[in-house]
Formats: C-alpha cells, sequence, structure tokens
C-alpha cells in the first residue's frame, strides 16, 4: 500500500506544484479559479484518453511515439509559462496595485486565463496518464483484493495535492512588494527545468545528441527518488546526471523568457 | 475509445512524426523481454562507447515502465506491446533498471564493456 502511495505522490508532485505556483501567480487575474479547474477536468479526461491509447502512441514512428507525445506536451507547458511570465510582467504593477483591494481582480486577463488552461491541462496530462496505468496494472494484476493498494493510491494523489496547497498558501503569504518577482523567479525555474526534461526525452528517442553525458553526477549526493531531489526536480528541474543538451535547453528557456519579459515590460512602459 | 479516433489519432501522430524518425537510424540492436513482472535477459551486456538500440517487448497484460536513473531513461511500455529505447555512448559500468510499477520483481542491469 505504501510502494503504491510513494509511486502515485512521486507522479502527482511536479503537476501539483505547477498548478500551486500559477495559481498564486495569477492573483488578482479575473475568474481564474474557473479556468483552474476547467484546466484540472481537461488534464484528467486527457489522462485517461492517452492511457487508453498508450499502445498507439508507443507504437509511432518506429517506437518512439511516447518521447515525441512526451517532449511536445512539455514544449506547450514551457510555451504556456513563457507566455504566463511575459504577460505578468506588462500588468505586475497594475496588479500589485489592486491586490491591496481585496476581491478586484483586472478585467483583460481573458487570453491569461487560456493560457493558464492549457498549462494546467498539460501538467495533469501527463503524470495523469503514468498515474493511470499504473493503478489500472495494479487493478488488473492483484486478483481478489485491490483496495488496498487503491487507498494507496488515493493516499499518494492526496499527499500530492497537499504539497499542491502548501505551496499556493505559502506563496501567498509573500509580502506583495515581493510576491510578483519571486512568483515569476518561480515560473522562469520551472519553465527552463520542463525545457531540460524535454530535451531528456528527444535525447532518448535519438532525435538530438546528448552532448556530453552526464554533466555532473549527484545521484550519491541528493538521488532524484530523494524526496528533496523529487521536489528539487518538479521546482528548478534539478537532475543528478544531466546531458550536456539537457544544460543548453535550461539555459536557452531561460535566456528567452527573461529577455521576452524585459522586452514586454519595457514596451508597455 | 472507438476504432475510428484511435485510426485518427496514429495517422495524426505518424504524419506529425514519421519524418523525423527515419532520418536517424543507429547500430546495435538487443532485445529485453518482459514476462511475468520480470526482465528477460534480467543482465545484458552491451558494447560501451556505441549507441544502442534496446527494442522491449512487454508480454504481461499490464503496462510497465522502463526506468533507470543511472541511464536517465523512463519509457512506458504497453501491455503486450513493444517500444524502443535509445542509450548511450556509455562508460564501461554497470547500469541498473527497473520496471517502476512493479519494482520488487521487475529488476536488471545493462553491462557496458
Amino acid at each position: 500500500m505504501f510502494g503504491t502511495a510513494v509511486i502515485v505522490f512521486r507522479e502527482v508532485l511536479e503537476a501539483a506544484l505547477i498548478i500551486g505556483i500559477v495559481a498564486a501567480a495569477t492573483r488578482g487575474v479575473a475568474m481564474r479559479g474557473r479556468w483552474i479547474v476547467g484546466g484540472l477536468l481537461l488534464g484528467l479526461a486527457g489522462a485517461g484518453a492517452v492511457a487508453a491509447l498508450t499502445d498507439v502512441i508507443a507504437a509511432m514512428a518506429a517506437g518512439i511515439g511516447q518521447e515525441i507525445f512526451n517532449a511536445t506536451v512539455l514544449g506547450v507547458a514551457v510555451l504556456m509559462l513563457a507566455w504566463h511570465n511575459i504577460w505578468m510582467s506588462k500588468h505586475a504593477a497594475q496588479l500589485s496595485k489592486q491586490a491591496k483591494h481585496m476581491g478586484t481582480a483586472i478585467r483583460d486577463g481573458r487570453s491569461e486565463c487560456s493560457a493558464l488552461l492549457v498549462l494546467i491541462g498539460v501538467a495533469v496530462l501527463r503524470e495523469g496518464a503514468e498515474t493511470v496505468l499504473f493503478l489500472h496494472g495494479i487493478a488488473a494484476s492483484t486478483s481478489g483484493n485491490a483496495t488496498p493498494m487503491l487507498l494507496g493510491g488515493a493516499m499518494g494523489a492526496l499527499a500530492g495535492a497537499a504539497v499542491g496547497y502548501a505551496t499556493y498558501f505559502g506563496l501567498l503569504r509573500i509580502p506583495l512588494r515581493w510576491f510578483f518577482i519571486s512568483t515569476a523567479g518561480l515560473v522562469l525555474l520551472l519553465a527552463a527545468g520542463l525545457a531540460s526534461q524535454a530535451a531528456g526525452f528527444l535525447i532518448q528517442a535519438d532525435l538530438i545528441p546528448s552532448l556530453v553525458t552526464p554533466i555532473w553526477d549527484t545521484s550519491s549526493a541528493l538521488p532524484e527518488t530523494s524526496l528533496g531531489g523529487a521536489l528539487l526536480h518538479s521546482l528548478i528541474g534539478y537532475q543528478a546526471r544531466p546531458a550536456g543538451m539537457q544544460i543548453g535547453f535550461y539555459f536557452a528557456t531561460l535566456g528567452a523568457i527573461a529577455l521576452g519579459m524585459k522586452y514586454g515590460t519595457s514596451k508597455s512602459r | 475509445m472507438g476504432y475510428l479516433a484511435r485510426q485518427l489519432v496514429r495517422y495524426l501522430l505518424l504524419f506529425a512524426v514519421s519524418v523525423p524518425a527515419l532520418a536517424y537510424a543507429t547500430d546495435g540492436d538487443y532485445t529485453l523481454v518482459i514476462e511475468n513482472h520480470r526482465f528477460q535477459p534480467e543482465s545484458l551486456l552491451v558494447p560501451a562507447g556505441k549507441k544502442i538500440r534496446i527494442a522491449v517487448e512487454n508480454r504481461d497484460a499490464t503496462a510497465e515502465e522502463f526506468e533507470s536513473h543511472d541511464l536517465n531513461r523512463e519509457k512506458v511500455i504497453p501491455a503486450n506491446g513493444k517500444a524502443m529505447i535509445f542509450i548511450g555512448p556509455l562508460e564501461p559500468g554497470r547500469y541498473p533498471f527497473i520496471g517502476e510499477f512493479n519494482e520488487k520483481t521487475a529488476q536488471g542491469t545493462i553491462v557496458a564493456q
């Protein structure tokens, strides 16, 4: 039961952190709650569909369809985070002014909200599909009583969601003066980490070279299987043995979004 | 999901991915079989310093996830399905891997020489 809980927790953690961070980062945007829930539901439905289609996806492109699918999903998430951050950098001043007056929200948050929907949808989709497959495997192979295993799955999912909630409420406690800069920083690192993961899948599919592998090896000091390693992996894209190409993707994404934020802000002023 | 929808997804994905996939080829070809939540063979000897293509065949009725932190790989192998995993070029050494969905039994090692 606890083995199941741990695996499900690991799968849920990343999506929960993404949702917690962007939910906090979009504070003050009109009707964002509805869009977040919408993204969550769409993601869950998509996860079921992807799980059902695993065999079809896996057989694509001479057996590397899954990598291409995962890299695409991650790429969409990176684009949405980038869009979010650039949009926020334009509106941060307005948002922080209005967030002081409780209950008011900026009106032109509509385009931002659709990005939010897509982002949360794809975040839930990828990890959710793996969870569905894992739980299905348990239900199918445990003849007789699958209840303890499924209970473990529910525990893992709840624990993951709790981390997401803690992140959300923790971020909301940051004083308004630093709030937008710190959430923007978190989103920036999140996007870079996802870009590095996408590169990992493209390397796994042999579509791009790995360059120097690994650049460093901290697998004995801080393994990704440890709680700290898993948290850092989800938050800033930490990897114990990254490939050179992944580091390249990481910093290219970091730089591109930072430039976009700078350019976007100066243009609107 | 209906047959037509599956076919539609199949062709859309195939169209999207076939071009880059065809442009790359690698040397080496090994097979791993998953049966009763175990890998066969449990130890796979491969040459070091070369890019290697491993075909993984899952004969179980449930999906499995091939995962190796040492190799930096993670991939779902569908129930009664096949998938391709590219690894290397590797330094000589031992690289353990597991089936994450059945961690207790599904364990193996790739040995690069």
